[in-house]
């Protein structure tokens, strides 16, 4: 299975240019820049003083406990909620401004979540081809063109006139996928997209997000799947009470954890296996 | 209730794989088959005999000659019937443009009532008392208010016409229904489909337009479908007003030679509208079951 990310290779709006390969940036400035953010709800605090760099094609994974705010440092990065101090930038665009145009923003982002959310009422084709066609403005036939490529490259050519509910749960996230894609978003967030997935689906899921990788698609992604996080992960962030307690190459965090409550965590998660 | 569906197709399938239904399975659709045509024929059988049980009741209570006379009378249903079947086009009339009007009212009611738009705050309270004050008013009340208080203000191109006034009244209560409906419809939608289209990039507005109507509007089918029978039916409220509909046809010859066989009349018309319509409702409303069945881990639709 191969994927590519439609419009690569068009040198668009110079943001995918760039050092090839997947190294840490060097001098210049990293695609998204979290700095001090701060989260709560109604007097419970989530998020406590997160600093995060999400570098043009590095995948960094988020591990932590339930509850440990992962997928709410995601949504704040989406502007699905807003935060209550900090910053978070986007290339030059600060999205935590409360003049930002949101849509807009949210445009140049693709979000994909644990429970897929594919629109019931719509195929799939129409699914993924809505937000190109609608947001974008791209016409029907080259929206139409362009998703068929994507589902063909996601193996889902066939399944293109079918609706959500008639999809296994591992195609449904593939369309997801194949969704949050189709608006050649410059950056991608996941947050455990194989969660809700029978083991043997969830292989075919995390082969697409590696293929992702290959192509150099920047992504941000909350997992329990260590074994991915291992071998695709740029970088891997601990969280834990709001903070971020460690981060570093996959290697080092996941390899030689230094701090008593990464160590506690992983013996924990790898006990199961 | 546990039935497979392999016992509608038969035992003749439709794989592609040349596969010959087995022994097993063949004699299980018979039993089937048997014991469907078993349960058909008791059903009829328990109808039949409920129903010769009500009539010999019926006929044999000591009332039936008068009631025979006096409501199932034969010449009467003949004389009048032809009189009172041109009143109830009109009932069909106001029925049908009613109901266009509040089809495109009530939405747009739900529609201000569901969005945040600052601009629109004022529509959203006025929205608000309106549907408050609608549904708190009989409707025949409103019939009245609007039939007789309209024209009294007589202000500048308000219609005279009572069929129209009567239409208004019928709009104004049903407006308020019909948009807590849709407004219901529009609440039904999970959260996390306005999330993911938000997450897409969609405005509000294409949310609205893309994503959370087309699945709100196909949640409220059939409680829609009931609104507008009991609509069909409060059709007759405007014979208060005087204008010749199937009751008022009714009304005026039963009072003509004191025999209520034209009220039958008219009844048995409204009836023969609104059993396809309820019939419809139903059915609908099985297929939506279905589907919310299919959607929440069956298979296929
Ligand atoms: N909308 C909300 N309102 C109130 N509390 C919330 C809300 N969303 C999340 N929380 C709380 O914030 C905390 C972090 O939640 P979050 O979903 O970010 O955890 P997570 O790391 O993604 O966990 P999991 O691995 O189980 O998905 C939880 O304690 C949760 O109860
Ligand atoms: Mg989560």
């Amino acid at each position: 299975m191969s994927v590519i990310i439609p419009g690569e290779g068009v040198p668009s709006s110079g943001v995918r240019g760039g050092a090839a390969g997947g190294g840490v940036s060097g001098g210049g400035e990293a695609l998204l820049r979290i700095r001090d953010l701060r989260k709560s709800y109604g007097g419970r605090v989530v998020l406590r003083s997160i600093d995060l760099d999400v570098s043009e094609h590095q995948v960094v994974c988020l591990i932590g406990g339930s509850g440990s705010g992962k997928s709410t440092l995601l949504r704040c990065v989406d502007l699905l909620d807003t935060v209550d101090d900090g910053t978070i930038h986007l290339g030059a665009t600060e999205l935590t401004d409360p003049r930002l145009d949101a849509n807009a923003a949210r445009r140049r982002i693709g979000v994909v979540f644990q429970s897929y959310n594919l629109f019931p009422h719509l195929s799939v084709l129409e699914n993924v081809t809505l937000a190109p066609r609608k947001a974008h403005k791209v016409p029907r036939r080259d929206a139409e063109q362009r998703a068929m490529e994507l589902l063909g490259r996601l193996g889902l050519a066939e399944k293109a006139r079918e609706y959500p509910d008639r999809l296994s749960g591992g195609q449904q996230q593939r369309v997801a996928i194949a969704r949050a894609l189709a608006t050649e978003p410059e950056l991608l967030l996941l947050d455990e997209i194989t969660a809700a997935l029978d083991p043997e689906l969830v292989g075919e899921v995390l082969d697409v997000v590696g293929d992702l990788k290959q192509r150099g698609m920047t992504i941000l992604m909350a997992t329990h799947e260590m074994g991915f996080a291992r071998h695709a992960a740029d970088r891997v962030c601990f969280l834990e009470d709001g903070v971020i307690r460690e981060q570093g190459t996959a290697e080092q965090v996941l390899g030689d954890p230094q701090h008593p409550s990464t160590q506690r965590f992983l013996s924990r998660v790898l006990e199961h296996r | 209730m546990t039935e497979n569906t392999t016992a509608a197709t038969g035992p003749t399938t439709t794989d592609s794989d040349g596969y010959a239904p087995s022994a097993v399975r063949l004699d299980r659709e018979r039993y089937r088959r048997g014991r469907r045509r078993r349960d058909g024929l008791i059903a009829i059988g328990c109808t039949v005999g409920f129903l010769v049980l009500v009539c010999v009741g019926l006929v044999s209570s000591p009332g039936w000659g008068r009631v025979h006379e006096y409501f199932l009378n034969g010449t009467e249903f003949r004389r009048y019937f032809g009189a009172i079947l041109h009143g109830f086009w009109l009932n069909v009339q106001m029925f049908v443009g009613c109901e266009i009007c509040i089809l495109v009212l009530g939405l747009a009611f739900a529609l201000v009532r569901t969005t945040t738009a600052p601009g629109l705050a004022p529509l959203r309270w006025s929205a608000m008392l309106y549907v408050d004050v609608f549904r708190g008013v009989p409707t025949l009340l409103l019939v009245f208010l609007v039939g007789f208080g309209l024209p009294a203000l007589q202000l500048q191109g308000t219609p005279s016409s009572p069929v129209v006034l009567g239409c208004i009244a019928l709009v104004l209560s049903y407006t308020a229904y019909v948009g807590e409906v849709f407004r219901a419809g529009l609440n039904s939608v999970h959260p996390a489909q306005r999330n993911a289209a938000k997450a897409l990039g969609l405005s509000e507005r294409q949310t609205l337009r893309h994503v959370i109507l087309p699945q709100a509007v196909r949640n409220v089918v059939p409680p829609l479908l009931n609104d507008f029978i009991s609509l069909q039916k409060d059709t007759a409220l405007v014979a208060v007003l005087g204008p010749l509909e199937a009751l008022r046809v009714a009304q005026i010859n039963a009072d003509y030679d004191f025999n209520y066989t034209p009220y039958l009349a008219a009844a048995l018309l409204f009836i023969l509208v609104t059993i396809p319509l309820t019939r419809y409702a139903d059915w609908l409303q099985a297929k939506a079951v279905r589907r919310q069945w299919a959607e929440t881990g069956g298979s296929g639709r």
